[in-house]
């Protein structure tokens, strides 16, 4: 975290926390009409914190998740990630604060369907500005990390569901980001495999990785410490949760 | 990213489509190779003709009788007014640019050596006649203007007539005939190998043409002093357009020409010859570029034609690199590095059937071709130029994809 160590700094002079967004909208124009996504929405997220995102669909969670990544902009409101407004940093340090700062989990995976595991954990390493050490090294020790060293060879055809995820868990921690987002991670998988993956989360979560997860099933959500609330585009419930299960591995 | 991963990148995207790469890469191949071989080919047949004009000399000017003007008219013998002696060394003295001139008058002739005959070219030639025709004696010497004044029986022979008469054993100062005649063999020339057309140069005897025109022709069939054709070596510092007016003008004004007669005689520089071919050359040259510049036009839109499809098919790939942390550049550059590899995999192929091709002209046919590393580097450079400018436009449409949509594609 050294290479941060001036924006840590200023965070915590003014005491800011990992995410805060104010009034954060999202509209969408297709032809005559126009889509609200997202409305009003504040909230603050600190360094640490483990929280679901849930509502049903179309509810605006995705559109949320899209803008927390900075893979989208805001219509309207600001999103400060680690203190900076998204809406002032130009597109290629956008880039770079993506490669540095937040590690993305899908529903689908997303691994590459031709390149083997270790291969896939790497490449985030190849776009990180700056280089450090043995990439294949590392890749191994973060595939290690969650359970799949002897898998490092593999294509995504040859593992299974929840390994696969796991490959795409460990590409998301490659370059050690404050926050992972994982949208739908236990969507394609079954319960017994979900419940493993929570597992790492929570490990990755006891580190001190920033978690913030999307998810329609209540089961899943209990492993969070907050859960937030969408429904039409705003938020209904902010609370954190006093029988979360993260409270009970602990 | 840095260049070689992206190249290493790009080399693994493509083999796992490699039929396809191969494939679309074909017309690039194609072009390619064919231009390599008709450069090859036609580069060959230029330094054959450039050969063939410098063994002429490029400062030589020739001398025929008759004229220029109706020159593929069937003219009669008679009507030519051969140069004459007087011609020769009139334009000797009176010319300060001429380094040397020859008469050149052929014939053929048996010449007997014991038992053995061999018929040659026997040409009777002036004294300067090695320097004119860029030659020199291997052994021995060549006669002399004192030799050439008195019409001495003396001959140099070619290799040919060496080997044939002698053995390529030692024959200077051997007598010999040609005809009922005795000479002595005083120099054996250079080898100069055969001309372009395949006739044997080195199958001569030089003598005298004072001697020639005295011991080895029928009176009746020469005229007095007759020299055959003249070529004359002009100093290559010296103007040589200038010298053929010089000459020219001596020559008009020996034969009685009037201003307003036209010339029964024409001096031919063999520049002349070389700037015609320059202009064909030029022509040529023009086809070929406009044939490679088509072949690699259709082959760049074959190559972006699938590399779009290759954006269409990878665009979640493209999303996802996005989400974790490609710029817009790196994607583009991804892209573009991919189409340049991809073309210049296909110039190297190219570039190797190209040579090979020429090569089995070379041997085959026995054609004479020519490879410069030029025309390789060139080569290749357009094909990667190709790759840039054809890949341009796939790999902007990749840059600019929206992440988001990219990553919900299927």
């Amino acid at each position: 975290m050294t290479r941060h160590s001036d924006m840590s700094v200023r965070n915590r002079s003014k005491e800011f926390p990992l995410i805060r967004t104010r009034k954060l909208g999202r509209l969408y124009r297709t032809g005559e009409q126009v889509v609200t996504a997202l409305k009003d929405v504040s909230f603050d997220i600190n360094e640490g914190e483990f929280v679901a995102i849930m509502g049903p669909s179309g509810s605006g969670k995705s559109t949320l998740m899209n803008l927390l990544g900075t893979l989208d902009l805001p219509t309207s409101g600001d999103y400060f990630l680690d203190g900076e407004n998204v809406a002032d940093i130009a597109a290629d340090e956008l880039a770079d604060l993506r490669n540095r700062t937040i590690g993305f989990v899908f529903q689908q995976f997303n691994l590459l369907p031709r390149m083997r595991a270790l291969a896939q954990v790497t490449l985030p390493l190849t776009y990180a500005r700056r280089r450090s050490g043995n990439l294949k090294e590392k890749a191994r020790k973060q595939l290690a990390l969650v359970g799949l060293e002897d898998r490092a060879d593999h294509l995504p055809s040859q593992l299974s569901g929840g390994q696969q995820q796991r490959v795409a868990i460990a590409r998301a921690l490659i370059n050690s980001p404050k926050l992972i987002l994982a949208d739908e991670p236990t969507g394609a998988l079954d319960t017994a495999t979900s419940k493993d993956l929570m597992r790492l989360f929570q490990r990755l979560n006891g580190a001190g990785i920033t978690i913030i997860l999307v998810t329609h099933d209540a089961e899943i959500a209990a492993y969070a410490q907050r859960k937030i609330v969408f429904r039409d585009g705003r938020i209904v419930t902010n609370k954190n949760q006093r029988n979360s299960r993260l409270l009970k591995v602990s | 990213m840095r260049l070689l991963d992206t190249i290493l990148l790009a080399i693994s995207a493509l083999r796992m489509n490699f039929l396809r790469s191969i494939l679309t890469t074909l017309g690039i191949i194609i072009g390619v190779a064919s231009v390599i071989l008709m450069v090859a080919v036609a580069e060959g047949a230029r330094s054959e003709v450039e050969k063939r004009i410098s063994s002429l000399g490029s400062n030589l000017l020739q001398l025929r009788p008759g004229s220029n003007r109706i020159r593929g008219r069937s003219v009669g013998a008679d009507s030519r007014l051969p140069f004459s002696e007087g011609d020769v060394s009139d334009i000797r003295k009176k010319v300060p640019s001429v380094t040397a001139i020859s008469g050149h008058f052929r014939r053929n002739g048996t010449i007997v050596y014991r038992n053995t005959d061999w018929l040659t070219n026997i040409d009777g030639v002036h004294s300067e006649y090695l320097q004119v025709r860029d030659w020199a004696v291997e052994i021995g010497r060549f006669f002399g203007e004192r030799e050439y004044q008195a019409g001495a029986k003396v001959a140099v022979i070619g290799t040919t007539v060496a080997r044939e008469l002698f053995d390529d054993e030692n024959s200077i100062g051997i007598s010999m005939r040609i005809g009922d005649t005795p000479f002595e063999i005083i120099g054996v020339l250079e080898h100069k190998g055969a001309t372009p057309s395949g006739r044997d140069q080195d199958d001569v005897i030089l003598v005298p043409l004072s001697t020639l025109r005295s011991r080895l022709v029928k009176r009746h069939k020469l005229v007095p002093d007759q020299v055959g054709y003249v070529s004359v070596k002009i100093d290559e510092t010296e103007d040589l357009s200038e010298a053929k007016e010089d000459i020219e003008f001596i020559l008009r004004k020996r034969r009685g020409i009037k201003n307003s007669k036209s010339d029964n005689f024409y001096v031919r520089d063999v520049s002349a010859y070389q700037f015609a071919k320059t202009e064909t050359q030029q022509t040529f040259s023009f086809l070929l570029a406009a044939t490679a510049i088509i072949s690699l036009i259709v082959g760049g839109i074959g190559i972006m034609n699938i590399m779009l499809v290759s954006v269409t098919e990878r665009t979640r790939e493209i999303g996802l690199r996005m989400a974790v942390g490609a710029r817009r550049s790196d994607i583009r550059t991804q892209f573009l590095v991919e189409a340049v590899v991809l073309c210049l995999i296909g110039g190297i192929i190219g570039t190797v059937l190209g040579i090979g091709g020429a090569m089995a002209i070379a041997l085959g046919a026995n054609w004479p071709v020519l490879i410069s590393p030029e025309v390789l580097a060139l080569a290749l450079a357009a094909a990667a130029l190709t790759g840039i400018s054809f890949g341009f436009f796939p790999a902007q449409r990749a840059a600019r994809l929206n992440p988001i949509e990219a990553l919900r594609s299927e």
